[in-house]
């Protein structure tokens, strides 16, 4: 008999974007991840801008992980014009990135994510029997948020990232302040492993090509090789030799592959999978504890993937304001020259990749932006692809609610890969 | 969520980086609070759940620049009874709006390699090119302060307090040191909007107007004092055409100061 599903509008996800699945009969005929929130043209729009304004223009891009952005570019537009900013302005910029990945981790895991499988419609219903829960969420949230703002000036936006460092360095007492907050935080984020743990995940695995960075001693931020665990291993530089980006008609954002062999899957997952040896011992033992092993390759337990992460990153926040003396100085100086440069940080939905070639008055002649969310976007469509035969099976609601958190794994930011969500099942 | 005999909120979103409508989410301390006064009816980036309309509050985040969403926007002025506009990208079109100043084919086709699948308005508009607006918040992004103010004034039937004079009152409140007389740093503090808390010049930089242009800015004035310390007139012009370049005084500003074609 033929039927069709459909919701309006995948909800809990940053951005706009429609799913369409397609059965004939009870087999899969057609996955589409429609993406149509409307284009911006950041690249075009940054080509005749001074590079210095590249950080403000590129957070623009995403106001859940602008932070991310304002690497990148800092980092290409360094790598150009060849500039290291040395510590300690590295390890401040280490900081700033845990505040953002404990803020994004912390609203997709309380407020996205967990009331799939507590089964609400968002976080504030769930407040009503979950309350504990969900002001542990908001405060370990806002524990991020405040390292951003110490450091940034404001959360979103944050106006003190520069090109060759920071315009003002933070003196010790206004880190420290933050200190007992975070060490609360610590704890809260220990217990919500083990709680996140117990959570029923459903059992589906596949056969992924996790791509993150490597770097030799820390858990990767803002440097290293882009390895993956089917073997790649490349310099940053070599990205767009390995990796593609394909325009398919049903979306706005464009699709990564990696050059002859299709999908693959960046973010807390593929990073976790891949450097689980680089953890601080904090994390390794929350881990080991709340019975969260590598490999691991069910999408679903992505939560907890997030959960060990902001662990990772509280831990490391501590360690850095409680040995942090200022410099006497906030950046290093830029010249201009004529140059191209290339980086790839770790945003907190995965590798971000920023290329720029800019001309020896310091304008930006050509720019390269791949967010994480368009590289992910075709492994959550063979997701769904392989998840359908079970959704097929399934009552209505149940199946629109597993479709829908079967793509809320990724965390997709669409407003960063360009965007509306609206999921359609048709059955016919 | 919530009470329905509480006044209902919807939250709408048109292009935009989700940076405002994070803001609400990002009131960690009041949020539970606030959903105990109004009933979130419609906020597609927090609850999958969603009232049909009408409703009392709608804050539109985004700016126009399809053709869907320029009827859509019809759509959510005719269901609302206050309309809001949060952030630069409604209220003047946002950092997209430089396309305003060049051609938007060619933008198109350095992102797409297929630009005929993309749909796309040659500009980028303000919300209040299209619908009437009742009140509107400025900055990219929007102060979370000031979005709880609107909303408990809204709530309570009455004006929000909101200033519009500029950063630079904001400077001497905090006590900063003017960073343009002080430091001969280019500052945009004297014509632009307060509502941030002069976060920049509170960073040692000078402000880059992202909360667009105050009531009365002498943007003549301001450029004049930049030229003589020796700044360049491109640089006037890529200052003011920036998060808010199609807010009138400063688009007339920048383009004084030379164009944005880029070959």
């Amino acid at each position: 008999m033929a039927r069709t599903i459909t919701v309006d509008c995948l909800t809990r996800v940053e951005g706009e974007g429609a799913l369409t699945i397609r059965f004939d009969g009870d087999s899969v005929r057609d996955v589409k991840l429609r993406i149509f929130e409307p284009p911006r043209f950041f690249e075009g729009l940054l080509r005749g801008r001074a590079l210095e304004e590249a950080p403000d223009i590129t957070a623009r891009i995403c106001g859940i992980c602008p932070v991310a952005y304002q690497m990148s570019a800092c980092h290409a537009l360094e790598d150009a014009v060849g500039i290291h900013v040395g510590e300690p302005l590295r390890t401040l910029r280490r900081l700033l990135y845990c505040g953002e990945w404990i803020s994004s981790h912390c609203l997709h895991m309380f407020m996205l994510h967990a009331p799939d499988f507590l089964g609400y419609p968002d976080a504030i219903s769930m407040a009503q029997e979950h309350a504990e829960l969900v002001r542990r969420g908001l405060r370990m949230k806002q524990v991020g948020n405040a390292i951003l703002s110490t450091i940034g000036g404001r959360e979103i936006h944050p106006v003190n990232v520069k090109v060759g460092g920071f315009y003002r360095v933070p003196a010790a007492g206004e880190l420290k302040a933050l200190l007992p907050e975070l060490i609360r935080a610590r704890d809260a984020a220990l217990e919500t492993m083990n709680e996140f743990s117990r959570l029923n995940f459903p059992d589906f695995e596949r056969d992924y090509e996790f791509v993150a960075l490597r770097h030799p001693q820390e858990y990767p931020f803002c440097e290293g090789r882009l390895v993956s665990s089917k073997g790649l291993d490349i310099e940053v530089h070599d990205f767009e030799r390995a990796f593609q980006e394909e325009q398919v008609p049903h979306s706005t954002a464009l699709h990564s592959v990696i050059k002859g062999r299709g999908a693959y899957v960046c973010g807390p997952l593929a990073r976790v999978n891949l450097n689980f040896d680089k953890l601080r011992p904090l994390a390794r033992e929350a881990a080991v504890s709340a019975g969260f092993s590598v490999p691991c390759h069910n999408p679903f337990r992505s939560i907890l993937a997030r959960a060990l992460e902001v662990i990772q990153v509280i831990d490391e926040a501590i360690e850095i304001i409680e040995s942090w003396a200022p410099p006497a100085y906030a950046s290093v100086q830029i010249p201009h020259k004529a140059a191209i440069g290339f980086s790839c940080t770790e945003a907190p939905r995965g590798i971000l990749y920023h290329r720029y070639e800019v001309d020896g008055d310091g304008l930006i002649q050509d720019a390269n932006i791949v967010p994480p969310t368009s590289q992910n976007q075709k492994s959550i469509e063979t997701d769904l692809f392989d998840i359908a035969a079970r959704l097929a099976a399934m009552p209505h609601e149940e199946a629109v609610l597993l479709a829908e958190q079967t793509v809320r794994n990724y965390d997709p930011c669409i407003s960063c890969s360009t965007h509306f969500l609206k999921l359609g099942i048709k059955r016919e | 969520m919530g009470d329905h005999q509480c006044p209902k909120l919807a939250v709408w979103k048109f292009a935009s980086c989700d940076g405002c409508q994070l803001s609400l989410l990002d009131c960690e301390d009041e949020l539970l609070a606030l959903a105990g006064e109004v009933s979130i009816a419609h906020f597609p980036e927090a609850s999958r759940a969603m009232a049909p309309p009408p409703y009392d509050l709608s804050l539109v985040e985004g700016s126009i620049t399809t053709a869907r969403d320029a009827e859509r926007i019809h759509e959510v002025r005719k269901h609302s009874k206050t309309l809001v506009t949060i952030g630069a990208c409604a209220t003047a079109g946002g950092i997209q709006a430089l396309r305003n100043y060049r051609d938007v084919k060619e933008f198109t086709s350095i992102v797409y390699a297929r630009p005929d699948y993309i749909d796309t308005l040659a500009t980028s508009t303000a919300i209040a090119d299209h619908v009437p607006v009742d009140m509107e918040l400025r900055g990219c992004p929007i102060d979370k302060h000031q979005l709880l103010e609107l909303i408990s004034a809204v709530i309570n039937g009455r004006q929000p307090n909101i200033a519009t004079h500029s950063v630079c009152v904001e400077c001497k409140l905090r006590g900063t040191v003017c960073v343009m007389v002080a430091h001969g740093q280019p500052c945009l503090g004297p014509v632009t909007q307060a509502g941030c808390g002069a976060i920049c010049p509170g960073c040692d930089r000078g402000c880059y107007g992202c909360f667009g242009p105050q009531d009365t800015p002498n943007t003549d004035s301001l450029g004049k004092v930049w030229l003589q310390a020796d700044r360049q007139p491109d640089e006037l012009r890529r200052v003011f055409h920036n998060f808010n370049a199609a807010a009138e005084p400063f688009s007339e500003a920048g383009s004084k100061y030379g164009q944005d074609d880029h070959s």
